[in-house]
């Protein structure tokens, strides 16, 4: 079954200056993970805001677990987590008292409220610093109490936007482990991101927008395929370069390419991959300059599909673009 | 129904938990206005001679009483302001509760606020030689009814929150909008002094009649209001009761409206 069903939305801004979503259907089976892949401004938020019921869209439809989201927001509601870049916690309490007032609002009840308050801080190591101000919080701890918040009542659907924007590596590797718990639990995850690498740890799917619109869509093995997996990249002396490429097309099995004294080739083995060419070229005598494995980006992804880099769009409203950003 | 009053009041509870972990905003919000009283007794009481017993503490403590609850029109426009900045309006519209829950939580809170440091403030007044002649009753009533003024200007200050969307912004408009509205009436000053064109704008403002009929409650003549002798300052009562009646029928719809729509 379907959880989350979008069709053909269509959302403008600026009496219809902007297109932020033009004509975007997705969907997303019932207890699996799909991540919305886009640079900033594609409509990855709009997208988000509109299934969230805080926004309406021009024209389309939605559906959160077979309930209307236009027609019936308020049972939509009672259904669904939010939780990213714009929803957020009030920063002048303390993380307590922000959880308990979350739970009263689901109408929880004050006993029930603080038992569920001190239960998520718990489990998202967050009950040392229960009592003191979010403002004192580190981004990471902010963003895991803004998640421990879109979870009082176990949602049957969950929308994280950009989960990860603006966090430190730890951070970001702690969210994920967050995410990945919640996911064993059987919730329906819809997840935003602008990295690749995000959306691979946690999706079963991806669609990958631009302009508001989904480009591409599938495994992350097989967008990856599609654009292309891990090159080998090494870069030797001037006089290395004739030797350096043999042992890469061996290493490789396929062509390789050569950009100045910078040569790569598609690889599959990884990390494998990398030590046997060390090792070949050390016995060969051949000291690279530099030598690393590059994975595909999101700006790869983009080339292979749309042929433009994912620059920046202006197709969200400003002010929702600086909320984020810390 | 019911949900709908707990949910209001829990973001009222908000308010006041904000209060309780950054107690500086409460101490500011009534130094300010114990300062005016000090200020205005001591530097102009000395200057405005009055007719009345008592001298000009008896008509400036209504005056800064108007000021004051005024006020709350910035009060509760930057704060709403500061909310949607921080994207909890969001998170509050993506909760199973009332609409107008966020709203009238906080006009309710700005208003909690307001008896607080209106509390304080007629300390500061009686410490400094205020002393209102009338019945208990009637300065209550006085009370109660500058409460209503505040919560019927929260409600305009609501949409000028909604509207604006930047909390600094959104406090600098309302100051310009409430300074010259408490300074153009007979709150601090008598009117007679006015351009007689801006003598007849004085006797209409709502900030006039409240402090004119605050001043009847609390069982003064009110000596500065009469000078046009217009409707208002006969009857500032019933004028005043029709501007909060009036504020509330425009600014409530429009409010919740503009809520409603906020990120549309």
């Amino acid at each position: 079954m379907k959880s989350i069903i979008a069709q053909n939305l269509v959302k403008t801004y600026r009496n219809g200056e902007v297109k932020a979503l033009d004509d975007l259907s997705l969907d997303v089976e019932e207890g699996t993970v799909l991540s919305v892949l886009g640079p900033n401004g594609a409509g990855k938020t709009t997208t988000v805001r509109i299934l969230a019921t805080l926004l309406k869209p021009d024209s389309g439809s939605a559906t959160v677990s077979g309930i209307d989201v236009i027609k019936h927001p308020d049972k939509v509601r009672e259904l669904i987590g939010l939780s990213g870049q714009y929803a957020a916690v009030d920063e002048t309490l303390t993380g307590w008292d922000n959880l308990v007032m979350f739970g009263r609002l689901y109408h929880l009840g004050k006993v029930a409220s603080i038992k569920r308050a001190e239960d998520l801080l718990e489990r998202f190591s967050l009950t040392d610093s229960a009592r003191r101000p979010i403002k004192t919080y580190s981004g990471g701890m902010r963003r895991r109490l803004d998640l421990a918040a879109s979870l009082i009542v176990q949602p049957k659907v969950l929308f994280l936007d950009e989960p990860t924007t603006g966090l430190d590596p730890r951070g970001r590797q702690e969210m994920w482990e967050v995410i990945q718990e919640l996911v064993k639990g059987g919730v329906t995850l819809l997840l935003t991101t602008q990295y690749l690498e995000e959306a691979d740890q946690l999706a079963d799917e991806i669609a990958v927008i631009d302009h508001g619109k989904v480009i591409a869509r599938g495994t992350s093995d097989a967008l990856k395929r599609q654009v292309g997996g891990e090159r080998l990249e090494i870069t030797v002396e001037n006089a290395d370069i004739a030797r350096a490429q043999d042992i890469i097309a061996r290493i490789s099995g396929s062509a390789t390419h050569t950009d100045v004294r910078t040569i790569s080739a598609p690889v599959t083995t990884g990390s494998i991959a990398l030590m046997d060419a060390l090792r070949a070229l050390d016995e060969a005598k051949i000291h690279p300059l530099d030598i690393g494995l590059k994975r595909p980006s999101l700006d790869d992804v983009f080339l292979s599909l749309t042929g433009h880099v994912a620059e920046e769009s202006e197709a969200e409203p400003v002010k929702d673009k600086r909320r984020g950003k810390k | 129904m019911k949900n709908a009053i707990t949910d209001s009041l829990i973001i009222t509870k908000r308010q006041l938990l904000q209060l309780a972990r950054v107690p500086e905003v409460l101490i500011f919000s009534t130094i300010q206005p114990v300062m005016f009283v000090l200020l205005f007794r001591f530097v102009f009481g000395g200057s405005i001679s009055t007719g009345q017993p008592g001298g000009y503490v008896q008509l400036l403590m209504p005056g800064i009483f108007v000021q004051t609850v005024a006020f709350t029109l910035a009060a509760t426009a930057s704060g709403l302001a500061e909310d949607m900045k921080k994207g909890l309006i969001d998170r509050f519209r993506s909760l199973p509760i009332a609409r107008s829950a966020l709203v009238v939580g906080r006009t309710l809170g700005d208003s909690l606020l307001n008896i607080l440091v209106l509390v304080v403030m007629a300390a500061a007044g009686f410490a400094v030689g205020w002393r209102p002649t009338a019945s208990v009753l009637s300065v209550f009533s006085a009370f109660v009814f500058l409460l209503l003024f505040g919560y019927a200007l929260s409600w305009t200050g609501i949409y000028a929150g909604l509207a604006v969307k930047d909390a600094r912004t959104v406090q600098n408009v309302s100051f310009l909008i409430t300074f010259p509205m408490t300074f153009l009436s007979n709150a601090f000053a008598p009117t007679t002094g006015m351009p007689k064109a801006l003598q007849y704008v004085a006797e209409w403002n709502p900030v006039s009649t409240m402090v004119a009929a605050c001043r009847e409650l609390f069982g003064l003549q009110n000596e500065f209001g009469a000078t046009a002798n217009s409707f208002p300052s006969q009857h500032p009562l019933i004028t005043s009761i029709f501007y909060m009646v009036l504020i509330m029928v425009i600014f409530v719809p429009l409010s919740v409206r503009k809520y409603k729509n906020s990120s549309n």
